[in-house]
């Protein structure tokens, strides 16, 4: 499945995964492994557990069965520290979550500075030649709400990195995003990838998912229906069901 | 009125605004004006039907020398004056303390986990009690029962007391108040700053109470203006405050004048905050709907 050598261990591997809410079972069995500097994206319905599995994986939801491993390590053991585990996974949200009290700078820094322990001098300077990277240098003492949503997502993916995750995992971050705005933050998470970071992204952009992707998820009911590189996945399916939802995106006009 | 025939459609080049736009700006001048009028002397006249009213009242002459005599007013305002800096520093004092026992006890009422139960269930039963008991009589209570146990280290100077009685009642309702504002903040804003590591304290601390105390101003400004009055209640339990010295003016010349001293000085205490309440929550409002488009 990976390009990894077959003993190395995987960056994250989620082992029959179960998530309910109530009596609605969301995730009945997800199996899914992530290698090293693998970027992978979870295609599937609004419902079919992408964001529920990302948020299993950064533990803000606890798995009603099944094991979640982070370098080997089993996270879903109740005795982990979470607060730790959550240190080393970073997250983008669909609606960005920024702190709109604080200036960009304070939303990048403030993990560092409070959980890495890192000196504030040295965490903005760090913060700044991220801001920089992704051409937000300017913004740096603005508050949230005097950016746009593209500018917006991406000082939310700097402040992700801004911990030196190991994981990173990227909920559905253009969705919320006007059409003009997609490109901007998907030529970032592009450029993540080619770097070498390791992505794990719910997403409906299936361009995105075809270009920059190593490997396409299906989730559909509960389970992976469907995985394999994108070329494969996205355009010879072999279920059904991957079939059936791939032509109702294009029919939408998102792809 | 009739709009003029040539008023439309005029040339893109012409510099000032088209006749039809002129016409409505005067219209609507004219609206203004005869609004304002009509304001004006609606004004007048309520006042003076209310003022003939009273002023006409058979008991009027008596009552008014009961309630407004000016020599009375005079000799009474420096001793209700002085009281009335006492009550400002039980104010201050007491404010203070309200804020921080307040964000306390609603900090308190939101933790989570097994262990923090007895703690949870005492702010819970501390403001249900101390929003329910009637000012008064927790006034008697701490300013008679507290001493009368003589104990070592009890205070029992009244105005002491007397603040401790505020604090406690009104420290419960603030603490609903900052709850409320902690419930406000967006879940989301918690999941973002647990998932960048934070413990639940750093959330509470750097992300969720910030955003809470400013949502929750307007509301806290209202309690203050609340306590600024209340703060003469101390004087049931014999502090020489505004009210006492009011009281005391009142009592040695059969006259209620000094009481009228003694509200009016409060009500002008009241007005800043008032003031700065509405204009902090006008503020808020438009904040919000600044940011309403995001």
């Amino acid at each position: 499945m990976t390009d990894e050598a077959p003993d190395a261990v995987p960056v994250l591997a989620c082992e029959g995964v179960v998530k309910r809410f109530g009596k609605h079972t969301v995730l009945r069995s997800v199996d899914l492994t992530v290698g090293e500097h693998e970027c992978v994206t979870l295609i599937g319905a609004s419902g079919s557990g992408k964001s529920s599995l990302l948020r299993c994986i950064n533990l803000l939801e606890t798995v009603d069965d099944g094991v979640i491993r982070l370098d080997g390590e089993d996270i879903t053991d109740p005795r982990v520290d979470a607060d730790a585990v959550r240190r080393r996974i970073g997250v983008v949200f669909q609606a960005y979550n920024l702190f709109p009290h604080m200036t960009v700078l304070d939303n990048v820094t403030l993990a560092p500075r409070l959980v890495g322990g890192v000196a504030r001098p040295e965490a903005e300077d760090k913060a700044r030649a991220l801001l920089a990277r992704v051409g937000l240098a300017e913004k740096a003492t603005e508050y949230p709400d005097r950016l746009s949503g593209g500018q917006q997502q991406r000082v939310a993916v700097v402040r992700a990195l801004a911990n030196d995750p190991r994981l990173l995992l990227l909920d559905e971050v253009t969705s919320a995003l006007d059409p003009e705005l997609v490109g901007e933050v998907l030529t970032l998470v592009s450029e993540l990838t080619d770097q070498g970071m390791t992505i794990v992204m719910a997403t409906h952009e299936m361009s995105f998912a075809r270009q920059a992707a190593d490997r396409v998820v299906f989730l559909d009911g509960g389970v992976v229906l469907e995985e394999g590189p994108p070329e494969q996945v996205l355009a010879d399916p072999v279920h059904a069901r991957t079939r059936q939802f791939l032509s109702r995106v294009l029919e939408s006009g998102r792809h | 009125m009739t709009v003029p025939a040539e008023a439309f459609p005029h040339l893109p080049d012409d510099a000032g605004p088209s006749d039809l736009q002129r016409w409505r700006e005067d219209y609507r001048r004219g609206r203004a004006r005869r609004a304002a009028g009509i304001s004006g002397a609606s004004t007048v006249v309520f006042f003076a039907v209310v003022a003939t009213a009273v002023v006409l009242s058979p008991g009027w002459q008596r009552t008014k020398s009961l309630f407004l005599d000016w020599g009375v007013a005079r000799d009474a305002f420096p001793s209700i004056l002085s009281g009335l800096w006492l009550n400002i520093r039980v104010l201050v004092v007491c404010a203070v303390l309200i804020v921080l026992v307040g964000l306390a006890v609603a900090s308190l009422r939101t933790l989570r986990g097994p262990i923090w139960f007895p703690v949870r269930a005492l702010a819970t039963g501390y403001t249900d009690v101390f929003r329910g008991i009637p000012l008064i009589i927790l006034l008697y209570i701490v300013g008679f029962g507290l001493p009368g146990l003589r104990l070592q280290g009890v205070p029992t100077s009244p105005v002491v007391l007397g603040g401790l009685a505020l604090v406690l009642t009104y420290a419960a309702y603030v603490a609903e108040v900052f709850r409320a504002g902690i419930e406000s903040v967006h879940p989301s804003q918690r999941a973002a700053a647990r998932s960048l590591g934070l413990t639940y304290g750093q959330t509470m601390r750097r992300v969720v109470l910030p955003q809470a105390v400013r949502r929750v101003t307007p509301p806290l400004l209202n309690d203050f203006v609340a306590l600024q009055k209340d703060v003469g209640l101390i004087s049931v339990l014999g502090a020489f405050d505004a009210v006492r010295n009011a009281q005391i003016a009142s009592d040695a010349a059969f006259n209620y004048t000094p009481y009228m001293v003694a509200g009016l000085l409060f009500v002008l205490l009241a007005i800043p905050t008032i003031r700065l309440a509405d204009w902090v929550t006008l503020r808020a409002v438009r904040r919000q709907q600044a940011a309403g488009a995001l």
